[in-house]
């Protein structure tokens, strides 16, 4: 789960991390009083999107007077903003944050991730700030710093220590750079985070170490117990039908094809997508259903496939293990009668009891194509698109 | 594979008087899994299929010599679970739960290192279909049945591919010495080097098809231990060749952020380490059988 640049700053206040002074506001009259409040003679007006590369965008824009922080909010709010990470739709502004600009001296890089190799957590700095760190491995991978840290005992003052003299930090600047990046593990790893990047880490002209920007995703597998991150969850930067997908137990990535899938399995689906590519064709999306394939998961990946308006083809290739290819079949024609399908719809099943989930579809009188295994029915999907 | 599961291998069920838990070792024993009892924390003392239940695994290891067991545990708790399999003397650990934090999966492994290496519990999972070994054991939730008994080793991150891969090679009559499901998270207790070692020094395996998929480094990481240590051939297949950047793709840990994790990157990686890749998923079978043709 993601969230918004200003949940993750004041995240990491709590953990000690000193950020320059903002508010979020929700419209122009609203950003204009903020304005003032936070006082000063310059603010950053941010769109507040779960996206990075917001400024290239032109998400943010520096004002010089109340009056331009009002304007720039009212330019900004309600719009689409498209980045690099968004995809072609972008993503809407709805959420302004107005923030004191910043005097910079110098930028730099400060990432926290999980290591998989080492199963340990990883703080990555570079004194190369404001740019992705994709950039920075390209182009300055000799100032990239790397320090892992053991979970079971937590991050030492020395590791931070290391890591702050390492970015060229002046002396006397140290201790405080070093309560910054532990502040920024704990937050890691008492939150349950997967990611917490704060680009740029800014000292300031008057020798503060301000984070100016950050991002940080949480583990969705530890949301029951940090109540407090899942609130801040915005459903209006996640793709509609990726919502309507998870709150159903089902996973669900909306791609750019017109082959809607309804699997079960993750890797079977992304087997079958493989296939469908190969055969010519692009999967709409990529669904899958559980390993157990429940009558009622088929139900709402029906419904889930068909509301997408790009799918020209369905196909349906379902692995029952556990469960039975009868008791599935029956969950498809369950389906089918709640649910009219105007497009040509391909079924293969594998597994235990096939003869009769198969007989099953037969007998119905539903209208679809049959397959018998992962090859024929991507070939078939692929073929009847082009009918 | 003998390493890990045969007919003797004495199964406990953890969560066992669950929906889950009983539903799994009712098939796990029509298949003729030696299960020997069960763990539900205050329910010790009474029977359930049959089999004692215990309220934890230290008396179910002194009560009946146990020294398998699978977790039907919910997430939240399935670490726990596990650290108390490996605490009570338990030799192999399936977790089958979807759903753990990784930071859990991180404490477990931490807490496995108090163990030396003979005493050490193997983990496998979480997110798996667990491990078959078709004709004598089964410790795991796949259809045990579209597994024919032979001598070629399955690993695989995704449950249902490795059955799809199961059923192409009975297809073709070739059997399996012992599956593997290691499953999909980005923490995992086995990895495909773990698993792929214990192939190499099993003599009833003859080749092994490894089940990989986008993220991570772990199939990389057994391409480059095969090339260096094994003799047994390996063939490969990788999903997610059209599976978008920086997305996760249903799996915790399916999802790429770094170089050597795209399907493709991964593919010319494991050619380099002369693993023979299956091309595309429909013909793992296939690829399988011109392999063992050649030994």
């Amino acid at each position: 789960m993601d969230i918004h640049e200003y949940q993750a700053k004041k995240i990491l206040s709590n953990f000690g991390v000193t950020i320059p002074r903002g508010g979020i506001v929700y419209s122009p009259e609203n950003a204009e009083n903020k304005a003032r409040e936070i006082g000063g003679s310059r603010w950053v007006v941010k769109a507040q999107i779960h996206s990075g590369a917001r400024g290239k965008a032109g998400g943010i824009i520096v004002c010089n007077t109340p009056l331009e922080v009002a304007q720039a909010t009212d330019k900004l709010l309600g719009k689409k903003l498209v980045t690099n990470q968004t995809g072609p739709e972008g993503k809407i502004v709805n959420r302004i944050y107005i923030e004191e600009a910043t005097d910079i001296e110098k930028e730099l890089y400060l990432g926290l991730v999980f290591d998989r190799s080492s199963e340990s957590i990883m703080v990555v700095a570079s004194t190369e700030g404001g740019m992705s760190v994709e950039e920075i491995s390209k182009e300055k991978p000799e100032t990239i710093i790397r320090s892992k840290i053991e979970v079971a005992v937590g991050m030492q003052n020395f590791q931070a220590r290391e890591l702050a003299f390492g970015l060229g930090i002046e002396p006397e600047l140290i201790r405080r750079a070093s309560e910054t990046i532990i502040g920024c593990y704990k937050a890691f790893s008492e939150l349950d985070a997967t990611m917490v990047e704060v680009n740029p880490l800014v000292i300031s002209k008057q020798k503060q170490i301000l984070a100016l920007d950050c991002k940080m995703s949480f583990d969705n597998n530890a949301m029951f117990r940090r109540s407090q991150v899942s609130e801040l969850r915005d459903k209006t930067q996640e793709d509609s039908k990726e919502i309507f997908a998870s709150d159903r137990g089902l996973n669900y990535v909306s791609l750019d094809g017109n082959i809607g899938n309804i699997i079960n399995g993750a890797g079977l689906a992304m087997a079958s997508m493989d296939m469908i590519k190969l055969a010519g064709g692009a999967p709409a999306n990529f669904l899958d259903v559980g390993g157990g394939a429940t009558p009622e998961k088929i139900v709402k990946a029906f419904k889930l496939v068909t509301m997408d308006e790009k799918v020209k083809v369905i196909l349906v290739n379902i692995f029952a293990g556990i469960n039975r290819c009868d008791w599935v079949a029956e969950g498809i024609v369950d389906a089918l009668k709640k649910i009219q399908i105007k497009v040509p719809l391909v079924i293969r099943l594998a597994g235990t009891n096939v003869e009769k989930g198969n007989k099953i579809l037969k007998e119905s009188k539903i209208n679809y194509i049959e397959a018998n295994t992962l090859e024929d029915a991507a070939n078939k999907a692929v073929a009847a698109l082009n009918k | 594979m003998t390493v890990l599961v045969d007919k003797n291998s004495k199964i406990i069920i953890q969560g066992f008087t669950g929906k889950m838990g009983s539903f799994h070792a009712d098939e796990m024993i029509k298949y003729g899994s030696n299960v020997v009892g069960g763990v539900t924390p205050g329910k010790g003392g009474s029977k359930h299929l049959d089999l004692p239940v215990f309220n934890t695994v230290k008396d179910a290891v002194n009560e009946t010599g146990a020294d398998a067991s699978i977790l039907f545990v919910p997430p939240a708790f399935a670490a726990d679970s596990a650290m108390e399999a490996a605490d009570a003397g338990i030799k192999i650990c399936v977790a089958i739960v979807d759903g753990i934090p990784s930071h859990d999966m991180i404490r477990i492994k931490r807490y496995m290192r108090r163990y030396t290496k003979s005493s050490k519990m193997t983990l496998v999972g979480p997110n798996c279909a667990g491990i078959i070994s078709p004709g004598k054991s089964m410790l795991g939730i796949m259809p045990g049945h579209i597994y024919k008994e032979g001598r070629v080793g399955i690993i695989s991150r995704s449950g249902t591919l490795g059955y799809e891969a199961a059923q192409q090679l009975k297809n073709l009559n070739i059997g399996v010495s012992t599956s593997v499901g290691i499953g999909g998270d980005p923490i995992n207790g086995s990895s495909f080097r773990d698993i792929i070692e214990k192939f190499e020094t099993d003599d009833e395996t003859d080749a092994i098809l490894m089940i990989g998929e986008i993220g991570g480094p772990q199939e990389v990481a057994a391409g480059e231990f095969a090339k260096e240590n094994m003799k047994k051939p390996v063939i490969a297949y990788i999903a997610g060749l059209t599976a978008p950047k920086g997305r996760v793709m249903g799996h915790a840990g399916a999802i790429v952020s770094a170089y050597g994790e795209s399907a493709t990157e991964k593919v010319e990686i494991l050619k380099e380490c002369r693993i023979t890749i299956s091309k595309n998923p429909s013909v793992m079978g296939d690829t399988v059988k011109s392999v063992l043709e050649k030994i």
